[in-house]
């Protein structure tokens, strides 16, 4: 997909002190969206709050809706309105999305929903951080289908996703998900946004065609078709039944079939294209540590001491956690003794790494109850098992 | 739809509006969503609204599927969300008209929270509620209408919940257009639609409409015909009607008429003040400066007025060629 250059308007370039919730608005805002619909819920508040300050000057619009349900819902309404869309949330307020993200998924509609983790599960621990609602961000709504998200491990990267994640969400009329994280959301750090033109957007794919050919659905597999708004004359459909490409319902299993394999298609075929890792010393290595937000933090500090002790260690940082990075995990699983793999949960991430890695080498889990990040040293035992 | 299907396609005075390549509907005979879906296009044919300007937004039930047959921007949602997904179009694209058709289950039972919050705000939305006092869709049970002692499929011994007054719930939140009529009054539907697309605001119309498979059937009351004697026997039109007293109970009388109109910034009206009244010229929705924003404003005023004065002047010729208005004349 074709990027252009940011709107000025809504990128404040420069060198700034931020935490990682006010970065993902300023990514947001950069990225061209206009539309915040969202609902407060610790530890993800800030963001909304940031651009409910910032909208009426770059002109956009925040609302703060009655519930997340309508969160959602009114960024399916804006969407197909001629906006792009953002809310955020945490753990609860998640669980309560699901409804209508199966809609987004299912209309192919475009829109960023940022979790900024706690510790569940239900009310659990607000304040504290957690990596729990990583297969809920894949799985959590009905049906069959596939999202991408991603997973900042800065404030700075929380600004970079925000804008890839819009870029990857028009590309692909899904919704895209930054799964972040409690203390990633509230430290503060050094975040660089650059001027306008050094920042890539992919804009909405407008519909060029005569208006009576026009289909908000091609199944595909690969593309997806472009997009109208509404108000434009084009009398489009949309529902979250099973439907044919004109958006009409289509209640039959061969349909069902066709629209089905393109949602998962569209996502898996391009999956190369999306997924994002960061690498570091993985050539030669005897034990990979794979993690992912905060965790490859204080995982890094692991791999420095194990290599200390004479392990070689490399890092496999997942930036971007759907579609898994199964492929290039398959091919070092042949090559090394064993993974380890950090989160703060008791073993999500670490499921996909041993479906991926099939037995062909050790695959240490290390969990954590959620509410605070690991110790260095228990990761580090874990790498020291990996290595035997 | 075994006369010929392509005539019927193309001649039929619904062409214009409907999606006919979708024909046959799903509804059963009697029911009473079709008398609602022909006072919509006959209001919106009237109206003369700009048709690529208007949109249709649904939630889940057998009202709900209105969305897919108007041949407009439409959006058939989840269950009880078409408010707020109706709110995010608006909001995003302000030039659009958003009607919002659903079921009392959807609008009342699920979407509860959204229809007040909708009222509160303000938005700039019709709403439009079938009340049939049942879920239609999944079968005939209990929703927050169903008149007490009324039979429904989870209410098999009757009903023992105290339902909502639609219209008095609408009114306590905030709404600032609320109408009822029921299926019968089809031609005082078109015109409370047409009134409803040229306030400003929240905007509620009910219809009293009968479900002949499932409330109808259930309750032993007879068909869709009966339902309609029902409502002429019933149904009283009433002027300055307080909304604290139209509640409904089982086949008793039901009062109807415009129950209220007021005049207040809607949401949009209320955000863009605000922040203009803050920011100044810092502020631009959308792109809009102030003078873009003022002179819209002021176009869109007066055309309230043209609709409202024709609107009048319809209804004035109406009475005087005493072809009378439903409740009058049926
Ligand atoms: C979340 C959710 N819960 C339940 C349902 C099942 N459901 C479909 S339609 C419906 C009731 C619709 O009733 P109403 O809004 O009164 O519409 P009617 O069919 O009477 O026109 C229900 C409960 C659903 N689709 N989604
Ligand atoms: S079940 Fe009831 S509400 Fe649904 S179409 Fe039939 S009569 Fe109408
Ligand atoms: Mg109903």
């Amino acid at each position: 997909m074709r990027k252009s250059a940011a709107d000025p308007k809504g990128v404040l370039s420069g060198s700034h002190f931020l935490d990682g919730d006010h970065a993902l608005a300023e990514g947001a805002l950069a990225a061209g969206c206009r539309f915040f619909a969202g609902y407060p819920i610790t530890p993800s508040t800030e963001t909304a709050e940031r651009f409910a300050e910032r909208c009426p000057a770059v002109g956009g619009l925040f609302i703060q809706m009655e519930d997340e349900i309508a969160s959602v819902a009114a960024l399916i309404g804006a969407a197909w309105g001629g906006q792009k869309v953002m809310t955020v949330t945490s753990g609860p307020g998640f669980s309560l999305m699901m409804e209508n993200i199966g809609l987004a998924v299912m209309t192919e509609t475009p829109m960023v929903i940022a979790n900024v983790q706690r510790a569940g599960p239900s009310t659990g621990l607000p304040t504290l951080p957690a990596q729990q609602d990583m297969m809920q961000v894949r799985w959590g709504s009905q049906g069959d289908y596939r999202v991408i998200a991603l997973c900042p491990d800065s404030p700075q990267e929380c600004f970079d996703l925000a804008v890839e994640a819009f870029n990857l969400s028009e590309t692909y009329r899904v919704p895209t998900f930054i799964m972040t994280d409690e203390t990633v959301g509230h430290m503060h750090e050094k975040v660089v946004i650059p001027p306008a033109d050094q920042i890539g957007v992919v804009g909405r794919n407008w519909y060029q065609g005569p208006k009576a050919d026009y289909r908000p659905y091609q199944f595909t597999g690969k593309d997806v078709a472009p997009m109208v708004k509404a108000g434009d004359g084009y009398r489009f459909h949309i529902t979250g039944l099973t439907h044919d490409e004109r958006g009409y319902p289509n209640l039959t299993v061969e349909q069902n079939e066709k629209v089905v394999t393109h949602l998962i298609e569209k996502i898996d075929s391009n999956a190369d294209r999306i997924i994002r890792l960061d690498e570091d010393e993985i050539e030669g290595a005897e034990v990979v540590v794979i993690s992912y937000g905060i965790t490859s933090r204080i995982a890094s500090r692991a791999v420095q001491l194990a290599r200390e002790a004479g392990i070689k260690t490399g890092s496999l940082r997942l930036i971007t956690i759907w579609p898994f990075a199964e492929k290039r995990i398959a091919e070092l699983a042949g090559k090394i003794k064993g993974f380890v793999v950090p989160e703060i949960n008791y073993g999500q991430m670490v499921r996909e790494v041993e479906r991926s890695a099939a037995g062909q080498c050790k695959v240490v889990g290390v969990g954590h109850c959620g509410g605070a990040v690991h110790d260095p040293e228990e990761i580090l035992a874990a790498i020291q098992e990996a290595a035997k | 739809m075994n006369m010929n299907d392509q005539t019927f396609r193309v001649e039929s005075p619904m062409a214009e509006f409907l999606r006919m390549e979708r024909m046959p509907h799903i509804w059963c005979p009697g029911c009473g969503i079709g008398t609602v879906v022909n006072s919509f296009a006959e209001a919106v044919k009237k109206s003369n609204i700009d048709m690529d300007k208007l949109a249709v937004v649904s939630g889940i039930g057998c009202t709900g599927r209105v969305a897919g047959y108007v041949k407009l921007d439409s959006l058939h949602t989840t269950h009880g969300r078409a408010i707020p997904v109706a709110t995010g179009l608006k909001l995003a694209n302000p030039e659009l008209k958003v009607v919002v058709v659903s079921g009392d289950g959807d609008l009342f039972g699920i979407g509860g929270n959204h229809f007040i919050h909708a009222a509160r705000r303000n938005m700039d939305i019709v709403v439009i509620c079938v009340n049939n006092f049942t879920y239609g869709m999944t079968g005939g049970q209990l929703t927050p209408t169903t008149p007490q002692t009324a039979n429904a499929s989870t209410t098999p011994y009757g009903n023992y919940e105290y339902p909502f007054s639609l219209p008095f719930l609408a009114d306590a939140c905030g709404a600032t257009y609320v109408a009822r009529w029921t299926s019968l009054h089809a031609r005082n539907i078109t015109k409370s639609i047409r009134e409803a697309f040229n306030h400003k605001g929240f905007s509620f119309i009910e219809v009293i409409a009968p479900c002949t498979t499932l409330y109808q059937r259930r309750n032993r009351l007879g068909d869709g015909l009966d339902a309609l004697n029902y409502y002429k026997e019933e149904a009283e039109v009433g002027q300055e009607i307080d909304t604290r007293d139209v509640g409904i109970d089982f086949q008793s009388e039901i009062r109807m008429g415009r129950f209220v109109k007021r005049d207040k910034p809607t949401y949009y009206e209320a955000v863009n003040e605000r922040y203009a009244n803050v920011l100044g010229d810092d502020y631009q929705l959308y792109g809009m400066s102030k003078p873009e924003r003022e002179e819209k404003a002021r176009r869109e005023a007066e055309e309230r007025i043209r609709m409202q004065a024709l609107l009048e002047e319809e209804e004035a010729r109406l009475l005087a060629e005493d072809i009378g208005t439903d409740e009058e004349g049926v």
